[in-house]
């Protein structure tokens, strides 16, 4: 043994042996580890702070040994069934032990999952870890093992603003991923993405993790019919809009991802009209050619929006003159975005790549838009019309005033 | 009249008047009446402006009745209709607020040209008076008329300001209910208001108008201090027509200016009343009532072991039964003498009223 590690051991003896004649300690673990200084103190204060520690939970409950005795050899003893820092392949069944309990999580709160260990044994890294390989993930390489928070605490490796950093801890590591023939781009394409940009940046917490797509105890890739469910979960309309189109089984058939293909996955932008019509820039015309009923839907479609979008910039553009004006434009505003509500709703329709119904709900927002243009114009219009009846009725009063005057001067 | 000429009096109309009514005699007293042209004529004219303004306070709010509906729940949206829907109707709301400003204002220049000119003093008490009354209704008018529109700058002004009445001593209480038909302003105290302002205020207002136009009728116009006893001596103009035709001259600038500002600045609406809003930024009084509400704001929150407040409201209470009364205090001007004491008050108060109500729109 080498002599700091002795010195510290036999520090340990000589104050149990003080202890002993004193009360004896509540926990050794805690009192021993407190003793020995970092790195070692810092785990028993992260567990004493942590969801564990905060409910009792101590180190004996997942180290096993005796937390009562003083004697290092008694409380690490395999006697006391002390089994030291757990493996990983059985860290699952470990913390299943109680996690997966349901009549032993009540006590603590009735409506904890219990299913995680069951929902790991079917993920991705559960089927590798019952083959063997012990490098991929388990409870800890996401929870930590000392410091466990619940996910909805800012702290938490879990918690969805620090989701990303904690997947890619492994999965944007090319050394540690290179045995699995995946790419490892992921996390850097996430930061750049509209998702992204929006958890990790505006801290937006509707803004959707890796889990929220993969899942998380469960955590596998999305396969290709499971897609649209998995984007439908928030863009429901566009879910539903493209399962009764003729592309879903255009793209089932030629074995094409179905929101991905147009859209990416994990650095996916804010889609932009471009991405429509018959232009260079347009996804569409990837598969479409000129001639084809694709491109005729295409530039429909693309037409519909770019309308829509005009009337609405124009009749923005007059209403605000409108305001700067000081006439009264709050009905006109309101109205405006019926507009805007139109304009979204047009966009979303793109995915049922129906022109009937894009130009449907498209005519909508234009009838309303036209009627602005003419409601903001009048607006301007009544602006001019007062301040020339202002010249006009100044022009009465003067002269009357001058006829007045005249009248007085010749009184006096 | 030239010998010759048929008198044009005594013709058509006029004779069928004279047959009934004392025509003849108005006319006589009209043409008697004397103007005195001195110094300080100008001030003469502001006493008929106010009077015009509030004739067409009473015309504009009549069409502006033809479409306010009262009630919490209808009176912003009729507004808003009337100024966006309605043809001319942003032009009667803008004149309709904008002469009762203006009112309130020639209303006070009227009260201070006559306080400093004594024009107060024996026998124009009642005058003077029965004018301060008229001045009080015009602020009432001003305070029930804001809340009209039931925007969220009016409900918590009202709020503000029938607060400040709540803390009076003895009868705070019942004139706090009194006003807001219960304990918070509600849409009882609109409907309270808008009886207060349409119907209650110019019964009352027209009542003592008369008193007071006629007050000025029966003892013509105060003469200047010391001229008492040398009318003969003294420079004027007949009332009618010289006077009226100047007081028409100025009428029709007043319309004018009123013309001006409706068209450039017309008045605001602003967002709908909302009682489960939080106050909006800058809650502040119209300008005629800046100078008590800043005075209140200024005061510490207890003076000799009272509430400053209340303190603070009796002391513009017993200040303004004094200034109704000044004629019986003021002896000097009975013996036709201005009292230096007397207007250096009336200037104080003056320079008062102005500080305080510029410190009230820079501290807000």
């Amino acid at each position: 043994m080498k002599l700091p590690i002795f010195i510290v051991f036999a520090g340990i003896a000589f104050s149990g042996i003080v202890y002993a004649q004193n009360d004896a300690p509540q926990n050794s673990c805690v009192s021993c580890h407190e003793m020995m200084g970092a790195p070692y103190d810092s785990l028993v204060h992260a567990q004493q702070a942590d969801i564990h520690g905060k409910n009792g939970i101590t180190c004996t409950d997942c180290h096993g040994g005796n937390s009562t005795s003083m004697d290092y050899e008694v409380a690490m003893s395999p006697a006391a069934g002390f089994r030291g820092k757990p493996k990983p392949k059985d860290i699952p069944e470990l913390c299943g032990k109680c996690h997966a309990n349901p009549d032993y999580m009540k006590q603590y709160d009735p409506g904890l999952r219990v299913d995680q260990l069951t929902e790991y044994h079917t993920s991705q890294h559960g089927q590798l870890l019952k083959k063997g390989d012990t490098k991929v993930a388990q409870c800890v390489s996401c929870h930590g093992a000392h410091g466990i928070y619940p996910a909805n605490v800012p702290l938490s490796s879990v918690y969805p603003v620090n989701v990303p950093e904690t997947c890619g801890k492994c999965h944007a590591d090319e050394k540690y991923m290179a045995d699995y023939n995946i790419p490892t781009d992921q996390y850097a394409q996430y930061k750049t993405s509209v998702h992204g940009r929006d958890l990790l940046e505006k801290k937006d917490l509707g803004a959707p993790a890796c889990n929220d797509c993969h899942g998380n105890h469960g955590a596998t890739p999305p396969g290709l019919t499971s897609i649209a469910r998995v984007c439908g979960t928030c863009h429901v309309n566009n879910q539903k809009l493209f399962q009764k189109s003729v592309h879903k089984k255009i793209f089932d058939m030629m074995d094409m991802p179905e929101c991905i293909t147009c859209h990416g996955n994990h650095g996916i932008q804010v889609p932009s009209d471009s991405m429509i019509g018959t232009t260079e820039k347009s996804i569409c015309m990837e598969c479409h050619g000129q001639g084809d009923a694709g491109y005729i839907v295409a530039q429909t479609m693309s037409n519909a929006i770019d309308s829509l979008k005009q009337i609405y910039h124009h009749s923005e553009d007059l209403i605000q003159q409108a305001s700067e004006k000081d006439m009264d434009v709050s009905d006109l505003k309101f109205e405006l975005r019926d507009v805007r509500q139109n304009l979204i709703q047009t966009r979303t329709m793109i995915h049922s790549f129906d022109t009937t119904q894009v130009l449907d709900i498209q005519q909508k927002g234009m009838k309303v838009g036209t009627d602005l243009v003419a409601s903001a114009k009048d607006l301007i219009s009544e602006y001019y019309f007062r301040r020339k009846g202002l010249v006009v009725f100044t022009l009465v009063i003067t002269i009357l005033a001058v006829l007045l005057y005249i009248k007085i001067r010749q009184l006096d | 009249m030239s010998p010759g000429r048929p008198d044009k009096s005594n013709t058509g109309v006029m004779e069928w008047l004279n047959d009934r009514y004392p025509i003849k005699a108005w006319q006589d007293f009209a043409k008697k009446k004397k103007v005195p042209l001195v110094h300080g004529t100008i001030w003469y004219y502001f006493g008929g402006v106010t009077l015009f303004l509030f004739i067409i306070q009473v015309l504009t709010g009549i069409l502006l009745l033809f479409y306010y509906r009262t009630g919490s729940d209808q009176a912003y949206e009729s507004v808003k209709f009337l100024m966006t829907k309605v043809h001319f109707g942003w032009l009667i709301r803008s004149i309709h607020s904008w002469s009762a400003n203006l009112m309130v204002l020639s209303a006070f220049i009227h009260m201070f040209s006559v306080f400093f000119t004594r024009a107060y003093r024996k026998p124009r008490e009642l005058t003077w008076i029965t004018g301060m009354i008229l001045l009080l209704l015009a602020l009432a008018f001003g305070f029930s008329g804001y809340l009209l529109p039931w925007n969220q700058l009016a409900f918590f002004a009202t709020k503000v300001g029938t607060d400040i009445v709540g803390v009076v001593p003895g009868i705070g209480d019942f004139m706090l209910t009194l006003l807001r038909g219960g304990h918070e302003v509600t849409g009882a105290t609109l409907s309270r208001f808008f009886g207060f302002h349409i119907a209650l205020f110019p019964g009352i207002f027209t009542l003592i108008l008369v008193v007071h136009l006629a007050l000025i009728q029966i003892q013509g116009m105060s003469h200047p201090m010391g001229m008492e006893g040398k009318e003969a001596e003294m420079k004027t103009m007949p009332f009618f027509p010289n006077f009226v035709m100047r007081d028409l001259l100025l009428w029709l600038i007043v319309l004018n200016v009123l013309a001006i500002l409706a068209v450039y600045f017309p008045w605001e609406l602003g967002q709908k009343a909302d009682p489960f809003a939080s106050a909006p930024a800058g809650i502040r009084p119209e300008w005629y009532f800046m100078f008590m509400f800043q005075s209140l704001k200024f005061l510490p929150a207890h003076i000799l072991g009272f509430e400053g407040e209340i303190l603070g409201i009796m002391t513009f209470g017993i200040a303004g039964l004094l200034w109704m009364f000044v004629p019986f205090f003021d002896r000097s001007s009975l013996r036709g003498v201005k009292s230096r004491k007397i207007t250096y008050i009336g200037i104080l108060i003056v320079m008062f009223i102005i500080a305080m109500t510029i410190l009230g729109y820079i501290l807000s």
